[in-house]
């Protein structure tokens, strides 16, 4: 009943877009205002409000779409939300502040960085019990996990460290040093490699997932900015692994970044502080969280023009796209 | 609400004071026999040179804890050594304590003597003076956590001498900015008898021309020594500060420049007309404040209060910046050899995140640390400086402060 509305309203809204989109809903995370926002990726706008726990930050979907798990910093837990009904119907015992997560390739385990208490937390989804807890640096925060499901990386803030965690063992293997405050890993489709943004240190480090060892630094260059405001934070790869975008928080911009040859193709001006970014599953969208205008921006990954903004909660952070 | 949790919160820190002394001396302890322990490590250790006495303060809130700066310094160790632990190195803080006139040389001796080469003091501009030269001879690193006299980073510079503390005109100037945006340009300038208090004072008077200000009265207040705090003492206060402040020339604000805690704390809400009141009392501009939660705040705030039982002050701050500098400076040279640690600190591209929003750096003709100013009230922050629109050519930080074309420092 949805869906042809959407498409009418799709064709209206996006003449840029040569195919009508599919309609997935987009969830975002509202830091300030306990809420979960929830947006039509095909009519772009505000389909419902979930009052969720304190402080949500860090959002993701199952792999089927039916679960939402929002990390409810403050009270200490993941909160579990039903998508069909967008009813809170558990949680999972996350430990202390937790932040950001990463859900397993095979959805059955979910990762989760506890900022106050230096460790990561290693959650049995279907048991809803913690099967391990990995101590890490200071101020754990980036979660990112190989398509291989082998490898997790976590970045830690203070300590300025990638660590690779086995997943099988649940030991660290590696630990590599980065620029200052890291934010975000994110694994290149094909296993290779993976791209840690330093939020201090204003850059991208590519790590070579077999050596662990820094083979590329991207940095970041605004006409007109000092390079204190570019702050990068939420990087996505493209799902053919050539392209590469970095949200550049206070320089209200999204940098589109040649995978392949590490070169910062395009500044996309998106709303202020953007933090997090998330691609819908056909890929020709990404949408990003702007947190102090309070808006979410939709940017058309064929043309990397921002098509629209969406306002939401207060202080979006995190974003989450339903699957197909 | 406050007031009931101070108590328990003092008897926790005091406590937790003395048990870092206990472990501070152990550890040095164990570090006296030769032989270390097979894996043997990097070890780093961080010294702590204060002059300490019990401070009086005119609200018993504002009394400084007995850890104040120190507890910064240990939270900064501990995650020092979290990191460390991935790269097989550790930290150890090494706290001596003088008086607060004392001489300070033969504790900085004995401190040479157990092998520290970076020593953060929080101690007076004279006292520094008086080892400053000796640890440059002895090759060994300062870090001022807690002076803000502006003639250690001019007229007194030193190349070994790194400041982590603001000035008394960044802390103006972050102030000035802030009145000036909200047209609060006619100030009256009230200032203590003290030394401190006038260099205060001074560095108001130097923020209102550079900003545009107009200071349309000054008044001394004389430091008679009459008890604070005492039941007559407020019914006093109450008849006094309105007839002190009594007729002014027109103005939109009154700023205080009491550090000696004498009666500023006593003008607001006391003032002959209503007025905000800003400087040491009412709006205070500091480098940090125990309810900032911005840009990652919250996460060193729990982490502090978790480890001391108090919230974080700026003096811990500054102590748990210095400490971080060198953590990082240690984790990347892989090592802590003193002159590699130096020059890893005076490279043009060093920069460290302190939860300040932008990445803190250090003015290479004085070795002061670059840093907004947060203006706060005993509740809440109010504002950041520096202010939009007060631009530069290099970096807005240097809008505060004395910059590199005024500066009378000669590094050597």
């Amino acid at each position: 009943m949805r869906r042809p509305s959407c498409l009418l309203a799709a064709t209206v809204a996006l003449p840029l877009l040569a195919q009508p989109a599919w309609a997935n809903m987009v969830y975002v995370s509202n830091e300030k205002d306990n809420t979960v926002t929830v947006v039509d990726s095909a009519t772009m706008e505000v389909v419902k409000t979930i009052n969720v726990g304190q402080r949500p930050r860090g959002i993701t979907i199952s792999h089927d779409g039916k679960l939402l798990y929002v990390c409810a910093s403050d009270d200490d837990t993941v909160e579990i939300i039903d998508t069909a009904t967008h009813e809170i119907v558990g949680s999972l015992p996350s430990g202390p502040d937790p932040e950001l997560f990463v859900l397993s390739p095979d959805g059955k385990t979910l990762y989760v960085a506890n900022e106050d208490d230096n460790l990561v937390t290693v959650i049995d989804v279907a048991g809803k019990n913690v099967i391990a807890e990995i101590p890490v640096g200071v101020e754990p925060e980036g979660m990112g996990i190989s398509p291989d499901g082998k490898t997790m990386v976590n970045t830690s803030e203070t300590t300025n460290m990638a660590h690779f965690i086995d997943t099988s063992t649940h030991e660290i293997s590696d630990n590599v040093l980065v620029d200052s405050r890291p934010r975000f890993a994110e694994f290149k489709p094909d296993n290779s490699e993976v791209w840690v943004s330093a939020e201090i240190g204003g850059t991208v480090s590519v790590i070579d997932n077999k050596s662990r060892e820094v083979t590329h630094k991207i940095k970041f260059e605004i006409q007109g900015l000092r390079s204190e405001q570019i702050q990068p934070v939420g990087v996505r790869i493209t799902a053919d692994g050539k392209k590469a975008y970095v949200a550049l928080g206070p320089a209200n911009r999204v940098a589109v970044v040649n995978a392949e040859t590490y070169e910062v193709e395009k500044y996309i001006l998106v709303g202020q502080r953007v933090w997090q970014l998330a691609f819908t599953p056909d890929g020709k969208t990404l949408i990003s969280t702007n947190g102090l205008s309070n808006d979410i921006t939709f940017i058309d990954t064929a043309t990397d023009e921002p098509v629209k903004s969406v306002t939401v909660g207060q202080l979006p952070w995190g974003v989450t796209v339903a699957p197909n | 609400m406050i007031m009931k949790s101070m108590v328990p919160n003092t008897l926790v820190f005091l406590f937790g004071f003395f048990l870092l002394f206990v472990n501070v001396s152990e550890l040095s302890a164990q570090e006296a026999p030769a032989d270390k322990p097979a894996k043997a490590g990097i070890e780093t250790r961080i010294g702590y040179l204060r002059a300490y006495e019990p401070q009086l303060a005119l609200s018993v809130l504002d009394i400084p804890p007995r850890d104040e700066g120190v507890a910064g310094a240990s939270v900064a160790i501990n995650d020092n050594n979290t990191t460390g632990k991935f790269l097989n190195q550790s930290f150890a803080l090494d706290v001596t304590e003088t008086k607060r006139d004392a001489d300070v040389v033969p504790a900085f001796k004995e401190m040479l003597a157990r092998g520290d080469r970076f020593i953060l003091t929080d101690i007076s501009a004279r006292q520094l003076l008086s080892i400053a030269d000796l640890a440059r001879e002895n090759g060994v690193l300062l870090f001022n956590v807690g002076a803000t006299d502006d003639i250690l980073r001019e007229e007194e510079c030193r190349p070994n001498v790194f400041h982590t503390a603001p000035t008394r005109t960044m802390l103006a100037d972050g102030l000035a900015q802030y009145l000036v945006w909200k047209q609060w340009r006619r100030w009256v300038l009230l200032y203590g008898s003290h030394d401190n208090d006038k260099l205060y004072a001074d560095a108001v008077r130097r923020a209102a021309t550079r900003f545009g200000a107009t200071i349309v009265e000054e008044r001394l207040y004389e430091d008679k020594g009459t008890a604070r705090r005492t039941d007559t003492g407020v019914i006093q206060v109450q008849k006094q500060m309105p007839v002190f402040t009594q007729n002014l020339p027109e103005h939109d604000v009154v700023v205080v420049a009491d550090e000696s805690e004498v009666f500023g704390s006593y003008v607001p809400y006391r003032t002959w007309t209503p007025r905000p009141v800003a400087g040491t009392a009412g709006l205070v501009p500091s480098s940090w404040h125990p309810a900032s939660e911005q840009w990652g705040g919250s996460q060193i705030q729990n982490r502090f209060v978790k480890a001391t039982g108090r919230r974080m002050l700026s003096k811990d701050m500054q102590a748990w910046t210095a400490v971080r500098i060198l953590g990082e400076a240690v984790t990347r040279t892989k090592g802590n050899d003193a002159g590699q640690v130096e020059a890893f600190i005076k490279a043009d591209d060093f920069s460290i995140a302190a939860f300040k929003g932008q990445k803190v750096t250090f003015r290479t003709w004085n070795w002061q640390l670059r840093q907004p100013i947060l203006l706060g009230d005993g509740h809440g922050v109010v504002s950041t400086s520096p202010q939009e629109g007060f631009l530069h050519q290099f970096s807005e930080l240097d809008t505060l402060g004395v910059d590199r074309p005024e500066t009378r420092c000669k590094l050597n």
